[in-house]
């Protein structure tokens, strides 16, 4: 078994005096795994990738991301952990209209103080390995949806990190390259990336991971091997997560982790 | 409340930054029109009412008792141009004694059977008029105390004529110091001396000094050459007045004019900014049924409640900062109380407003323009990049990669660059100008002061009593006596004496003070302002105000009366010096009569000061105290540096440009922080997309100063220049107005490295506008600042 890179402890997040958007979710996500996230607008799937990348806190309970409890981080801190440990790839793909492809993909690297060279070596990797190497010195307004997302994967994956968060990855794209990226998570995650997609796309949590949680109204409700998410968002799914997902001693292992174990 | 004051209310309410400096433009802008339009008018006010009340002269004539009668003279009121005239009354300088140990001045007396006249109504201020031969009128401003009943004698005239002071009248030009009956004029003429007549007219056209040299070409054309011997413009005399006023004129005039610039470009950079932020809440307002009228109204409404509060404090302000000034100029026309006009009131708050108003409505207009499709698409259609250059160029510099992001932020939005760098230009010559106007007004004091000496003896001021100055008790030290002890004294390097006599210049009313020295004093730090300092026996430096007064020039000789005999000096310089309006006179001690009888024995020996300079590493307290040890028995003390001279005004003047400079340093880092705030609000989402990468708060805070560092600097290299430029316009206006001719050495004050220290003001000025939304940027919540689409 590898070693947890996301361990969520009994984490509550309420914002104002609302029901909590998070209500006492646990979770473990060893390295390796390929995660997704599913479940209905404002079932907490996007504050839980916020509380993972360190963007927001919980108001109770503990977050540890590759060892380190970015709950209690200060802004700088947790700002270092993120470009050190964690590749963030967003739904609109979030690159900068005024940076060239290139500039777009070294800054992460450029911040956490890598020489300017180096990046730049770096990234033509990244950018040959991900098919976008001829687009190095264009803007990105002028790239498709799915070419704007594998520079956004190249940005993420700069600094190496052991964690990759995609939230919505396809949300913004055509069919065509929404199953370009999916295809490009699933490669990340056979070379031993660890990958948490936050989606409502069902078939894109089937196609490119190989555990599946169901969150609904900020609690899981499900959690288990993508390829048996079928029936995930019926009401079957509540039963499943009463001890499968609350693992209290740790360990991860539930239905869904031995799941997607199986599935690596 | 309608739908479009909810909006604009919300706006308002809303949008507190653009608001406060919109207040904070506007209150500084009103304050200083306000005080500089109320001391327009204060400054020249009162002098106009007097002027007209007595029917001022226009020119007072003095003509020479030998060359011309008075039925000659008469025949000059019927010149072209005159339309009234006075006189002719019979004049003579004379020297009368107060009392014993009171100082001696000479003193021009006139003649004249009642006050009123055609021309230069004297008007009675307390008594009665002198109405028989005995009684004496002395003007207000008279060098003698004017108190009724004080018995005046004339020793050095035949028969020692005594006259008893009856009454105080004032001249608006000053004509005289004092007036008696005409039949009294031939005991007060001394055989041979200095007698005459003086004319008083009124011309037709007298605006200017070339109407005033025409007629006195007109009135003299009659009369034998070399009859005049001295004249007064009601110019010089306005001018005169006018100086303590005047000299913040310039000076406001330059601050009210930068402060509505400023107004207008913080005031346009706002609105615009605003409706530039607002497209899409504008979008809405007009799908909703908002007419392109009602969205521009909205808008200028809400440019104009900030400014209403801006211009109410204004208001406020200046009148607050008037009072001080006011101060100064009610001293100089006694009782009279001054205050803010109403009209002045009035006239800025409707100009402060309306261009407010207009500047909003012109901005604005874009709103009403635009097009509700195009403005409900903003935010969701790529906006045209900008500055792609410069991005790849900062890209590849050395420079840690936050700062070279936001070095390049200016080339992306370069108009809200530049109304920023206004700003900041603005700002930079605001501070450059102070620093400077600070800098010469010090160097005008210095000038002024002449205390170049380490160490001063000067005898003890006279004790003051109900009626003035009392007597001196005890016999005065002979200044050779002194010279002498300080002669022997170690340490002395060179020393001089500096007496003071008073003497009358023929057609200038008052006294022109003399001032000798024994010894060289070109060491004495007397600034020259042209020519040169004194060489020998028979010359003299004057000040500016001496030469406009007299219309003189450097190589004049000009005639001192009431020195014993005449004594005539040639003009060789022109020195700075405010002291006595400028009426002064400043020569060698040889110069001077030996027997100046009634100047010497109870006013020069007890003026004279002595002025050492001592060896290099000499102790100034301890060879002062040793001296003193010397001194005593001679009455007179020796202290540690040179003349103590503090000035009012320029503490009014160094406070007052330091008030407004702040406001308008205020002004510019709040349109510094508005632009700043906006592009903050703008970039939200990249600055959550660059947080998400993993930019830390310091990182953004670099990042958000660096954005504002190249427009800072630049800002500061072009105000620092415009702030000297305006400081080489407005200083030597404001010497003018003061009478003052100011030379290279006073107002020459910047120095090289002084002038980067304030180039560099500019980005303090935009660092400091610019922390603010930098803290801002770097608290942002990453997860909130990625939703903002």
């Amino acid at each position: 078994m590898t070693a947890p890179v996301i361990e969520l402890r009994d984490v509550i997040r309420r914002y104002d005096d609302g029901p909590p958007a998070l209500d006492d979710v646990s979770l473990t996500v060893r390295a390796g795994e390929s995660v997704a996230v599913v479940g209905p607008s404002g079932s907490g799937k996007s504050t839980l990738l916020n509380l993972v990348a360190g963007l927001d806190r919980p108001d109770s309970g503990s977050v540890t991301v590759d060892g380190v409890r970015v709950d209690g981080l200060g802004e700088a801190a947790a700002a270092r952990h993120r470009r050190a440990r964690i590749g963030m790839v967003f739904q609109f793909f979030n690159l900068l209209d005024d940076l060239n492809v290139t500039d777009n993909v070294v800054l992460p690297a450029q911040l956490a103080g890598m020489g300017r060279r180096e990046a730049a070596r770096r990234a033509k990797e990244l950018l040959e390995v991900l098919g976008v190497d001829r687009h190095a010195e264009a803007h990105p307004s002028r790239l498709s949806g799915g070419e704007r997302q594998r520079v956004a994967v190249a940005r993420a994956l700069m600094n190496r990190p052991p964690l990759l968060l995609a939230d919505e990855p396809t949300g913004a794209l055509d069919t065509a390259s929404g199953r370009d990226v999916a295809r490009l998570l699933t490669e990340l995650n056979a070379d031993g990336q660890t990958v948490v997609v936050v989606t409502h796309d069902l078939a894109l949590a089937r196609s490119c991971t190989t555990r599946t949680i169901r969150l609904v109204d900020g609690r899981i409700t499900a959690d288990r091997a993508s390829d048996g998410i079928d029936g995930i968002d019926g009401s079957g799914g509540s039963g499943a997560t009463g001890g499968g997902v609350d693992g209290s001693d740790g360990s991860g292992a539930t239905e869904g982790a031995t799941a997607a174990e199986r599935a690596r | 409340m309608s739908a479009p004051g909810r909006v604009v209310r919300s706006g308002v309410g809303r949008r507190r930054v653009p608001g406060i400096v919109i207040g904070l433009a506007t209150l500084m802008a009103v304050a200083a029109s306000l005080l500089g339009g109320t001391l327009v008018v204060a400054s020249g006010a009162p002098f106009d009412d007097a002027f007209a009340r007595q029917r001022g002269a226009h020119l007072s004539l003095q003509f020479d008792a030998d060359a011309g009668g008075p039925g000659q003279l008469s025949g000059t009121v019927h010149a072209e141009g005159v339309a009234a005239a006075s006189g002719p009354f019979r004049t003579a300088t004379v020297t009368p004694h107060a009392g014993e140990g009171v100082p001696a001045w000479p003193m021009t007396v006139a003649g004249r059977a009642r006050p009123g006249g055609a021309v230069d109504a004297v008007t009675l201020t307390d008594g009665k008029w002198a109405a028989r031969p005995g009684e004496v009128v002395l003007s207000a401003g008279s060098a003698v105390l004017p108190i009724l009943g004080k018995r005046l004698t004339f020793p050095g005239l035949p028969g020692e004529p005594e006259l008893t002071v009856v009454g105080v009248a004032r001249s608006v030009t000053g004509t005289a110091d004092a007036w008696v009956v005409p039949a009294q004029m031939a005991a007060l003429t001394a055989p041979g001396g200095a007698g005459g007549y003086q004319m008083h007219y009124r011309f037709t056209e007298a605006g200017t000094a070339a109407r005033i040299t025409a007629g006195r070409e007109a009135v003299t054309a009659a009369v034998p050459p070399g009859a005049v011997s001295g004249e007064q413009s009601w110019l010089t005399v306005k001018e005169s007045a006018e100086h303590d006023t005047a000299l913040y004129v310039p000076f406001l005039l330059a601050f009210g004019v930068l402060g509505l610039v400023m107004s207008v470009l913080v005031v346009g950079n706002v609105v615009a900014a605003t409706v530039g932020t607002a497209t899409r809440r504008i979008g809405i307002l007009k799908a909703v049924g908002f007419t392109p009228a009602q969205v521009v109204r909205a808008y200028v409404a809400q440019a104009l409640v900030p400014a209403a509060a801006g211009t109410a404090l204004g208001v406020l302000t200046g009148h607050l900062l008037a009072v001080p000034v006011l101060a100064e100029t009610e001293e100089v026309y006694g009782s009279t109380a001054l205050a803010v006009t109403p009209w002045i009131d009035a006239v800025v708050v409707a100009g402060a407003l309306g261009l407010v108003a207009a500047t909003a409505w012109a901005s604005a207009w874009r709103a009403g323009r635009l097009r509700t499709v195009d403005a409900l698409a903003v935010g969701r259609a790529a906006r045209p990049a900008r500055g792609r250059r410069a991005a790849r160029l900062a890209g590849r510099l050395p420079l840690p990669r936050p700062v070279g992001l936001g070095l390049v932020r200016p080339f992306a939005r370069p108009a809200r660059a530049l109304a920023t760098g206004t700003a900041i230009v603005f700002g930079a010559a605001a501070v450059t100008f102070t620093v400077g106007l600070g800098a010469t007004l010090g160097k005008v004091m210095e000038a002024k002061a002449h205390d170049a000496a380490d160490v001063t003896v000067e005898p003890p001021p006279p004790e003051l009593g109900p009626d003035g100055p009392l007597p001196r008790t005890g016999p005065l030290a002979d200044p050779a006596e002194i010279a002498a002890v300080i002669d022997a004294r170690p340490g002395t390097a060179r020393h001089h004496a500096r007496a003071t006599a008073r003497a009358t210049v023929a057609g200038v009313a008052g006294v022109t003070e003399v001032v000798s020295f024994t010894g060289d004093a070109s060491w004495g730090g007397y600034t020259m302002s042209d020519g040169r300092w004194i060489a020998r026996p028979g010359e003299a430096v004057v000040p500016t105000g001496f030469l406009s007064a007299t219309g003189t020039r450097i190589g004049d000789p000009v005639t001192l009366h009431g020195l014993g005999d005449a004594v005539t000096v040639r003009i060789v310089g022109e020195v700075l010096d405010t002291r006595n309006d400028g009426m002064e006179v400043f020569t060698d001690a040889a110069t001077l009569p030996d027997a100046a009888p009634e100047a010497s024995a109870s006013s020069v020996a007890g003026d004279t000061t002595h002025h050492i300079a001592l060896e290099p590493g000499t102790d100034a307290a301890a060879y002062a105290a040793a001296l003193n040890e010397k001194l005593e028995p001679l009455g007179v003390t020796a202290r540690a540096g040179g003349d103590d001279r503090q000035s009012s005004m320029v503490l009014t003047l160094n406070a007052l440009s330091a008030t407004l400079t702040l406001m308008l340093v205020a002004v510019a880092a709040l349109g510094v922080l508005n632009g700043v705030v906006l592009d903050t609000r703008e970039r939200v989402r990249e600055l959550g997309i660059h947080k998400a990468l993993g930019m830390t708060p310091r990182q953004t805070v670099a990042m958000v100063l660096a954005s504002i560092c190249v427009t800072g600097l630049v800002g500061g290299a072009v105000g620092v220049p415009l702030g000297v430029t305006l400081h080489g316009l407005v200083v030597p206006a404001m010497g003018h107005s003061a009478g003052l001719n100011l030379p290279e050495s006073v107002t020459d004050v910047y120095l090289a490295p002084q002038l980067l220290g304030l180039a560099l003001g500019g980005l303090v000025i935009a660092a400091a506008g610019a922390l603010l939304p930098a803290g801002w940027a770097a608290r942002t919540r990453t997860a909130v600042a990625l939703r903002t689409e």
